[in-house]
């Protein structure tokens, strides 16, 4: 079976079909196929190879603001001259500069620790919803991809009320009297932890939630039977079985929380420093494209395993499924 | 079932929701707030919202939005839905493993780098920054959510319908329009609205690819954010909820009666 799938099942009735319907149905199956690739192909692949190739060009002040690079319009020997301007310079300033390194650092390290608490808060909320009655299981997965379709933005601001010094979380702990002073979250790391928790849960909840859901309960019944304690029988049988789920909810976390934005400005403030907010502020403030782009290109080259993984366990999920 | 642990279960649902939804309900809540101070309660008013109303970049912004959404969600939908099926439908040709990268990536993919990358594309083939080039930007990301959800629907879906058609004689083309599409149908339309959403929603890649004149209501709520926290905002939030929120009801509502007529359609065919 190759790309003409649909025609070969059918076989015995097109057969006897005029040859002009054949062809047209080659020709829609290939049609399928082609427009999208193509679309993915201009739209996504190709601005990366534009992104390297700029990366290598120097900042000029013009519109566009970098040196031409790699121009077909002088022919053959035009093109090698141009390879002999393609300089690593952009990349030497990074490595020479050591703000980007530690923005790279502090990303992955902001990343995988977020990560982690998403883990720790989404896993017993997976678990609650994947031994909920099976009446209210719809009803619950729905509520926990309710938020997913609110604005992401909205949800980041929604934040600043709550943890800013003056903010709601401090008038209800001052109120109590729990603590004296307000407590100063917003613009500091932990508000960029508490916001990509927050921003990020639907996503690692619900990969969690399918393995957990398919796991069969009465294997921690038998394990119950044989005297096997809870905690044991979580860390020996239930926990082993969503590893699935816990790969790809973490992936889906961490991956994009590496480059995140939105959080690190709004909630971060000036004083915290991660790769996506310098890449924005390379671009938009100094507009420098060259080197924002060289910082893109080792961020991706940064991302290439994990999203390998992701890409590995999104084609496994697919054949389980079938 | 053990009692602890189901105590302990709804506990940890109970209080993951509380956090999933606080903020949201307490941003809605203060978009009421008399008071010019976003936290601090001065009684109940609407005079926020009618001071969006007046607000004419605001109101200019979410025309802007809604197009960009609207276009770039059908067109994606049309293109994921094509994925969809070359994923599920084709699984050997050349360059199939490059071309389901290419859908899965995006999913993940750190928005300020796609957001560059389509802006270098853009300036490179001369294209100026504006409406469509916005669009363009959201057609490529949203596709290939929509191409996810169709194909999660594709797999469960029975494929000697369509065989049994064919052998009816209908053309495969045929067969798509009256037995593949109206069976995937829910699918479609979630993954339409899933798309209509993320390019409400999205900032980053606008920013990067929008230019003047094509200002999109998230890049203008973000420009008065950082100018400080106002009621006139939290009322924007919650009128972009509240379409959303009865846009997704209304959604669920028509799928679960369509999922009913299914059944009772089953039922009817088997009794006959």
């Amino acid at each position: 079976m190759s790309n003409i799938a649909v025609t070969d099942t059918a076989m015995p009735s097109t057969a006897a079909k005029p040859f002009l319907t054949r062809l047209g149905a080659g020709f829609v199956n290939r049609l399928v196929i082609i427009v999208p690739y193509l679309w993915l192909l201009f739209f996504f692949l190709i601005p990366f190879v534009i992104v390297f190739k700029i990366s290598l060009s120097q900042t000029a002040i013009a519109m566009p603001p970098y040196t031409p690079v790699l121009d077909f319009k002088g022919g053959v020997s035009g093109f090698f001259a141009g390879f002999r301007n393609l300089n690593f310079d952009n990349y030497v300033w990074l490595t020479q500069d050591a703000l980007y390194f530690k923005a790279y650092v502090t990303s992955v390290i902001i990343a995988a620790i977020s990560t982690l608490l998403t883990l720790i808060v989404g896993y017993p909320i997976a678990y609650g919803m994947s031994r909920a009655p099976a009446t209210i299981r719809p009803t619950l997965l729905m509520l926990v991809i309710l938020p997913f379709w609110t604005s992401f933005l909205i949800r980041v601001y929604a934040w600043i009320g709550i943890l800013k010094p003056e903010g709601l979380l401090n008038q209800l702990l001052l109120s109590l009297h729990i603590i004296n002073q307000p407590l100063v979250i917003l613009n500091t790391y932990t508000a960029i932890f508490i916001g990509i928790v927050y921003s990020y849960l639907p996503f690692m909840v619900l990969p969690l939630y399918s393995s957990l859901e398919k796991m069969d309960y009465s294997l921690i019944e038998a394990a119950k039977d044989l005297g096997c304690p809870p905690t044991s029988a979580f860390w020996k049988i239930t926990f082993p079985l969503s590893v699935p789920g816990v790969i790809a909810g973490c992936l889906l976390v961490f991956i994009p929380a590496v480059g995140e934005f939105v959080i690190p400005d709004l909630l971060g403030g000036s004083s915290t420093l991660m790769i996506g907010k310098t890449l924005w502020n390379e671009f938009f403030a100094n507009r420098d494209w060259p080197v924002s782009s060289a910082v893109a290109v080792i961020l991706l080259l940064l991302l290439t395993v994990p999203i390998m993984l992701f890409q590995q366990a999104q084609a496994k999920a697919q054949e389980q499924d079938k | 079932m053990n009692a602890t642990w189901s105590r302990f279960n709804v506990t940890s649902i109970v209080l993951g929701f509380a956090f999933l939804y606080l903020p949201i309900v307490l941003l809605i809540v203060f978009s009421f707030n008399e008071s010019k101070l976003v936290t601090v309660w001065g009684g109940f008013s609407t005079k926020w919202y009618v001071s969006l109303f007046h607000n004419q970049g605001l109101m200019d912004a979410t025309w802007v939005t809604a197009r960009v959404g609207v276009i770039s969600a059908t067109v994606a939908t049309v293109l994921g839905t094509l994925a969809a099926l070359t994923l599920t439908r084709y699984t050997r040709f050349r360059g199939r493993v490059l071309f389901s990268g290419m859908v899965f990536a995006p999913l993940v993919m750190p928005e300020v780098i796609t957001g560059l990358s389509l802006l270098l594309l853009f300036v490179a083939v001369g294209l100026d920054r504006g409406f469509l080039t916005v669009t363009l930007a959201h057609i490529t990301l949203t596709m290939c959510f929509v191409a996810v959800v169709v194909q999660s629907r594709l797999v469960s879906f029975d494929r000697s319908l369509e065989e049994a058609a064919m052998d009816l004689g209908a053309t495969p083309v045929k067969t798509f329009f009256q037995i593949t599409l109206p069976v995937i149908l829910p699918a479609i339309v979630s993954g339409w609205m899933l798309a209509f959403t993320l390019s409400l929603d999205d900032l980053v890649i606008a920013s990067f690819t929008s230019g003047p004149g094509a200002t999109t209501l998230p890049m203008k709520i973000y420009s008065q954010v950082r100018l400080g926290v106002t009621p006139e905002i939290n009322a924007a939030c919650t009128i972009l909820i509240a379409v959303v929120a009865v846009g997704v009801i209304i959604a669920s509502i028509a799928n679960k009666r369509r999922e009913v007529q299914r059944q009772l359609d089953e039922q009817t065919a088997q009794r006959g």
